[in-house]
């Protein structure tokens, strides 16, 4: 796999976007301070991303040998330099052994379940300029939002296959998508749903809790990469170029009351075994200040996206991704792992014998078109899709290939209270 | 044990096995029933909000007492209201009350337990409060009108036994309800020494579930827990308290 090239310039941008997109690409004093909060952000004073970027920074993979992989598997309960250990390439010859501890330790807390969820993208506009994504601003792609009206109609489908949880994204423009409008939609899906998740532009503490009152109860948001200059050099415009604002989202998310959190750093972008470290260490951090809360990971790996198939997940292969997941479950034996559809089937498959617990089903990443995609019709004005998906099983094939497995499906575990 | 039954909430059990709810399938449920003989299984509101695809209400025999968890619940107000849902539900009038503020080894959280147990109480619930094993707590709850008191042995899930042995003792000492041990059994030995010890029921449900034969386990477990019983009624229990009698009397001694 060729290192990424991210920059595409497409036809259409007029010649003035045009040089102000290639200054931010090649001038890093055109870009704003990423470290520094915007307008109208909320800070909270919190030490945990101190905490976890300088054991990052710390982290040498290369240091941990293959003693102290057998040490962290013979212990009890493995702490944080037993997960370095774990995610050191020291560990990759243990990796039959780290399946086997990790189906145990998810068998200890869930069981032989695997839930099932569905994502509904209901607006794609994106005022980031992130240049792995298929939504960035500079991608010419069919942008749509979608009504109520829509929104309901793709609720009622999706509904109507069975699934029960739902989450709900959008791109990240507070002005097409403001948090109103998702407040409404997730009025929506609670009738519709039992569970709602989103998956949305980090917000403030007031608008995580209004957004909670209309129904949603589970936050996600990827951090994407935790080396800041890093990060700093692939969201180059937009909001989302705040590090430490979305660093700290799912804490606001809890302080407005969101029942559960989720995180995750989009594997290929930086050293992936540092930011897998960051990511673990992240919920590690919040979970002894905030314990009540539930926690869950997942791993995206790069995927292509429309006008760039050449990106991909560089050295994450499936073998260093089960690494990862193995050792974030013997670390976090209790939170919650999802492996989306970015994987392929046979990789889900195996994965949720060994350390997942949730899994997407009846998958699509463009806008309003779920009524083709599940009842194969065409669907003309449809948004573009924000990365290709790799698995395309619908609700009713998952369940049926998860108790083939050997696994339960479960579709609700929740009340909202 | 048919002449042994123990009472909740003014009801006759014969079986002093209650399947938990923490792993749920078909086949644990069944082989619960008719290999471990249980007429109490609790089950999880949050599992049973559900569409009829998999709603685990409809996989209940009739005749079998539903025992709804408050699973999920933060605070004694969450608790509260997922109670009131199960009665909506049509769960009866029992409930076991969960009150876990970690989500990391999902201990309860006594006093919010107590709290709940009250209000619960007061509208006709026949209350079983899991608990973790405080003297002063299980106190609390049986002025709070809990129906028994449900310590932990160890940490749910944990199969590590009897862990709060010396605990759970004080609670059967002190305690005038029915002491039903929830959580952390693994083994049927296990099972048996706490009814040795004088509880009255055992709950469990990983040990089952993750058992290689699950009806076998169950049928395991049954036995154990009717053996326990047997041995606590036949004064066992006191005579391994005690130990042996010094062959030498201490108090030979005395004379008039």
């Amino acid at each position: 796999m060729g290192k990424n090239q991210f920059f595409v310039d497409c036809a259409g941008l007029s010649e003035k976007t045009l040089e102000k997109k290639r200054r931010l690409e090649q001038d890093p004093s055109s870009r704003k301070n990423h470290m520094e909060y915007m307008e109208g952000m909320e800070r909270i004073s919190s030490g945990i991303m101190n905490h976890v970027l300088d054991q990052m920074h710390g982290y040498d993979p290369g240091a941990y040998t293959d003693a102290d992989v057998k040490n962290a598997l013979a212990r009890e309960n493995c702490g944080p330099e037993d997960l370095k250990a774990l995610l050191s390439p020291a560990a990759l010859p243990h990796l039959e052994e780290m399946a086997v501890r990790a189906r145990e330790e998810t068998g200890k807390h869930f069981g032989n379940t695997v839930y099932l969820f569905t994502p509904l993208y209901i607006a794609n506009y994106c005022e980031n300029y992130c240049v792995y994504c298929g939504f960035n601003c500079y991608n010419d792609i069919v942008r749509k939002k979608l009504t109520m009206e829509e929104i309901e109609h793709e609720m009622k489908i999706i509904a109507a296959s069975g699934m029960e949880e739902i989450l709900l994204l959008t791109g990240e423009s507070r002005s097409k998508s403001d948090v109103n409008y998702i407040g409404e939609a997730c009025k929506m899906a609670a009738k519709c749903f039992r569970n709602v998740g989103l998956e949305i532009y980090p917000v403030n503490t007031d608008e995580y809790r209004y957004l909670h009152e209309c129904g949603a109860d589970y936050v996600t948001v990827f951090q994407e990469t935790y080396d800041s200059d890093a990060y700093e050099k692939l969201h180059l415009l937009g909001h989302k170029r705040v590090f430490p604002y979305r660093f700290e989202a799912q804490e606001r998310a809890i302080l407005g009351g969101m029942r559960g959190v989720a995180f995750s750093a989009l594997l290929g972008l930086a050293d992936f075994r540092k930011d897998a470290l960051a990511s673990a260490l992240h919920v590690y951090y919040l979970q002894r200040k905030y314990p009540y809360v539930e926690y869950s990971l997942s791993c995206p790996r790069l995927r292509p996206i429309i006008n760039n198939d050449r990106i991909n997940p560089q050295d994450v292969h499936e073998k260093e991704l089960c690494q990862i997941l193995c050792a974030y479950r013997i670390f976090l034996p209790y939170v919650g792992i999802t492996v989306s559809s970015r994987e392929q089937k046979h990789f889900r498959d195996g994965i949720v014998k060994i350390a997942a617990t949730k899994v997407s089903a009846g998958v699509s990443t463009g806008i309003g078109d779920h009524e083709g995609k599940y009842e194969g019709s065409q669907t003309e004005d449809a948004g573009d899709e924000q990365f290709e998906i790799s698995d395309d099983r619908s609700l009713g094939q998952m369940y049926a290939d998860m108790e083939g497995e050997g696994l339960q499906p479960v579709l609700n575990d929740y009340v909202y209270v | 044990m048919k002449n042994d039954p123990f009472t909740l909430g003014g009801k006759e059990f014969h079986s002093r096995f209650i399947l938990g709810s923490g792993k749920y399938s078909m086949e644990l449920i069944r082989a619960a029933v008719e290999h471990a003989g249980a007429q109490i299984i609790t089950l999880a509101v949050r599992r049973t909000n559900t569409k009829e695809t998999e709603n685990i209400l409809d996989y209940i025999p009739e005749d079998v007492t539903l025992l709804p968890n408050t699973s999920g619940a933060r605070d004694a107000k969450e608790a509260v209201r997922i109670a009131r849902m199960a009665r909506e539900l049509g769960c009866g009038d029992f409930v076991k009350i969960e009150i876990m503020k970690d989500s990391k080894y999902l201990l309860p959280d006594n006093n919010e337990t107590v709290k709940a147990t009250e209000i619960l109480a007061k509208e006709g619930f026949t209350v079983l409060p899991y608990m973790y094993p405080d003297l002063y707590a299980a106190r609390a709850l049986v002025d709070a009108g809990a129906a028994a008191v449900m310590p932990l042995a160890a940490p749910i899930g944990s199969n590590k036994g009897l862990a709060a042995r010396e605990f759970i003792r004080i609670l059967i000492d002190e305690i005038d309800l029915p002491i039903i041990v929830d959580a952390g059994i693994g083994r049927p030995s296990q099972a048996c020494e706490a009814m040795e010890m004088g509880a009255a029921a055992i709950m469990a449900n990983t040990a089952i579930a993750t058992a290689g034969d699950i009806p076998s386990m169950a049928g395991a477990f049954k036995s154990a827990i009717e053996a326990g019983r047997a041995a606590y009624l036949s004064g066992l229990g006191r005579v391994l308290e005690r130990g042996a009698a010094a062959s030498d009397p201490l108090t030979g001694f005395l004379r008039d």
